[in-house]
């Protein structure tokens, strides 16, 4: 299609942002890297010296480390379930024909707009407060005993409050794929005396296999470095039992002021986040190339 | 075995009435036709037929049994779509077999109707492939496996040679038409192509913005079109219609001389008239005249037929094979 010549003037057109964009990548991995060298510490100034893997080994022998890591994939794990199930049932009722789909569908969105501190405070106050929280006086209301969400179950509370604002992603894509499916397709599987069942096993749920890929894989990106609803929650705890990686290394930088060791759990978060990268896209991108 | 009678269906979408009411009776191991021009309703009447789209009012019954209200599969028909609605993840071997997957019935028997459809349709070679990668004709083909491996009491297809190209168009008629001699199950087949319905067609039923115009035979409505319509629709190249005066010598609003039976001569005739366009098929030779008082009028003579634009020439008509039509556009007999 393109020649040689056009090739190399597109080369060249592109090169301005293409630079920018790398650069704008590597300066900072690059001082990262570097400073996880570093004993660097904010509390004790001077001279920084060489140490070696040494911020590498306290980071990974710390204990907190483990169980860092299990947190971060359940996040995933449980968010990604709850919005790509959630998602198909939500895009199939709202595929549906019904009056005020136009103000329904709109509203449904709305959750991806509120920024996650925001989302994160109001689920903390208004819902899962043990006194005044919706969920307590529910609670009350059938003559149980309240639960403290944040303080009882920390992580399936986050898990909770970062699915509630995915599932508008997912739902609108999984629903736009579901509009594109053939209408004679189904038609042709009615006739063919598959009942709703099936059609949506045989016919809807493989036309969606497409879009469920695109979802879980731009999902995991951002939901392995889930921070902001952490923060303002439960800040990483009781203890640490919801801490993930991204709070961990913001603990270690910030809370103690050690810069080359929160460098290096930068390092070992950028690591294993190829990992689960190359593992998904090997488990599930070939849904990608049809 | 496959009889299917429409008794006043009628079909609205809000407050447009598509399908006025219609009454039709189709035969068992007949093969019918629905004609009529872009949006008279062919599509629809046969999706109600389907059972994919519900009734206004009216009763449809299939081997006697009304199935006004009963589901698409409950019906036992199947249908071949315009685009081919194969399913696409899904290889030739399961897109044949999916109509048994549902219907439960035993992994043996659905392996050996599957080859056996595959062995007519010339499919074999093809089964582990999906759809994505066959060409127009194949997919066709896996279609109508769909449908046959059902053993359904009646196919419907809807125009589903109008994303062909003109040969595969030819030979997939035949095949059609050899499958329907083969099997002998009631075919209702839509489409607009007027080669098609006059080829195929046991029974052609011409629509018109919802409502039949003429029910019968291709040479039955080529030789004895019930009006206007009918008359100008059925026969390629149309009829010449000529009205006024040469009408009324006829005592008829409107008369119809198809272009094959219309004589030309260079010296003598009844009208006459200056040649314009003249199309040149090989084996015919179309004239399209200006027959001055008479407007055009379009003539077919043979192949080898010499004439030049701009000449002047005599046209006889065959009075035994010109129709008269009254004011209302009806046949006068
Ligand atoms: N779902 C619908 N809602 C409203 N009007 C419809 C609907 N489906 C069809 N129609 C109308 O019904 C009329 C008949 O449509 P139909 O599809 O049966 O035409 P057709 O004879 O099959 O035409 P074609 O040869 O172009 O396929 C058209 O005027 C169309 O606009
Ligand atoms: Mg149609």
């Amino acid at each position: 299609m393109a020649t040689l010549h056009t090739r190399a003037s597109a080369r060249l057109m592109m090169s301005p942002a293409v630079i920018l964009l790398f650069v704008w990548m590597i300066v900072p991995l690059a001082m990262t890297l570097y400073f996880s060298f570093l004993s660097y510490n904010l509390l004790t100034p001077g001279a920084h010296n060489f140490i070696g893997f040494t911020n590498y080994y306290y980071f990974l022998t710390d204990p907190a480390f483990l169980t860092a890591i299990g947190n971060t994939l359940l996040i995933v794990i449980g968010v990604l379930l709850i919005t790509v199930i959630g998602g198909i049932l939500l895009a199939l009722v709202l595929d549906q024909p019904f009056w005020g789909q136009g103000i329904v569908r709109l509203l449904v969105i709305a959750p991806f707009f509120v920024m996650p501190t925001v989302s994160a405070l109001v689920w903390k106050n208004m819902f899962m407060n043990p006194v005044y929280g919706l969920f307590a006086w529910i609670a009350r209301g059938l003559g149980l005993t309240p639960v403290d969400w944040l303080a009882d179950v920390p992580l399936f509370s986050i898990i909770l409050i970062v699915a509630w604002q995915w599932l508008p992603f997912a739902t609108l894509i999984l629903l736009t794929a579901l509009q594109s499916l053939d209408g004679e397709q189904k038609e042709a599987a009615e006739m063919d005396g598959a009942g709703a069942i099936s059609r949506f096993f045989y016919i809807v749920l493989p036309h969606l296999s497409r879009a469920i890929t695109v979802v879980i894989l731009i999902q995991t990106i951002f939901l392995l470095s889930v921070f902001a609803e952490i923060l303002v929650t439960t800040n990483g705890g009781p203890g640490i039992q919801s801490t993930n990686l991204t709070y961990l290394v913001y603990a270690q930088a910030l809370l103690q002021f050690d810069v080359g060791g929160a460098s290096a759990g930068g390092i070992v978060a950028v690591i294993l986040a190829n990992i689960v990268a190359i593992f998904l896209i090997r488990l599930i991108g070939k849904n990608l190339d049809r | 075995m496959g009889s299917i009678s429409l008794s006043s269906v009628r079909k609205s979408f809000g407050t447009t009435d598509v399908i006025p009411g219609i009454d039709l009776d189709i035969e068992d191991g007949e093969f019918v036709v629905f004609v009529g021009p872009s949006g008279c309703g062919k599509s629809t009447l046969l999706r109600l037929i389907a059972g994919l789209e519900d009734t206004t009012g009216g009763q449809i019954l299939i081997d006697g049994k009304d199935v006004t209200a009963a589901a698409p599969a409950k019906r036992g028909l199947a249908m071949v779509f315009q685009s081919y609605a194969l399913y696409p993840h899904m290889t030739v071997y399961n897109n044949i077999a999916f109509p048994l997957k549902m219907d439960s019935q035993p992994k043996d028997v659905i392996d050996r109707k599957v080859r056996d459809a595959a062995r007519v349709l010339n499919l074999t070679n093809y089964l582990d492939r999906r759809p994505g990668q066959l060409s127009g004709g194949q997919r066709q083909r896996v279609a109508i496996g769909r449908a046959i491996v059902r053993q359904p009491s009646a196919f419907l297809f809807d125009e589903p040679l109008s994303n062909l190209d003109a040969a595969l168009r030819g030979t997939m008629r035949i095949e059609i038409s050899e499958l329907h001699q083969q099997l002998k199950t009631t075919m209702v087949y839509v489409t607009h192509d007027q080669i098609e319905a006059m080829t195929m067609a046991d029974k052609i039923v011409v629509l018109n913005a919802g409502r039949i115009e003429q029910v019968g035979s291709p040479l039955d409505l080529y030789r004895t079109p019930a009006n206007l319509f009918v008359a100008g629709f059925i026969g390629s190249p149309r009829m010449n219609m000529i009205e006024g005066a040469e009408a009324g010598k006829m005592q008829a609003k409107t008369i119809g001389v198809r272009p094959e039976h219309i004589r030309l001569s260079p010296t003598e005739g009844a009208w006459s008239g200056t040649v314009g366009v003249t199309e040149h098929l090989g084996s015919d030779t179309l004239l399209h005249i200006d027959a001055d008082e008479l407007g055009p009028i379009t003539a077919r003579a043979d192949g080898e037929f010499a004439v030049r634009s701009g000449q002047r020439i005599f046209m006889t008509p065959d009075r035994a094979r010109m129709h008269r039509f009254d004011e209302k556009g009806l046949a006068i007999r």
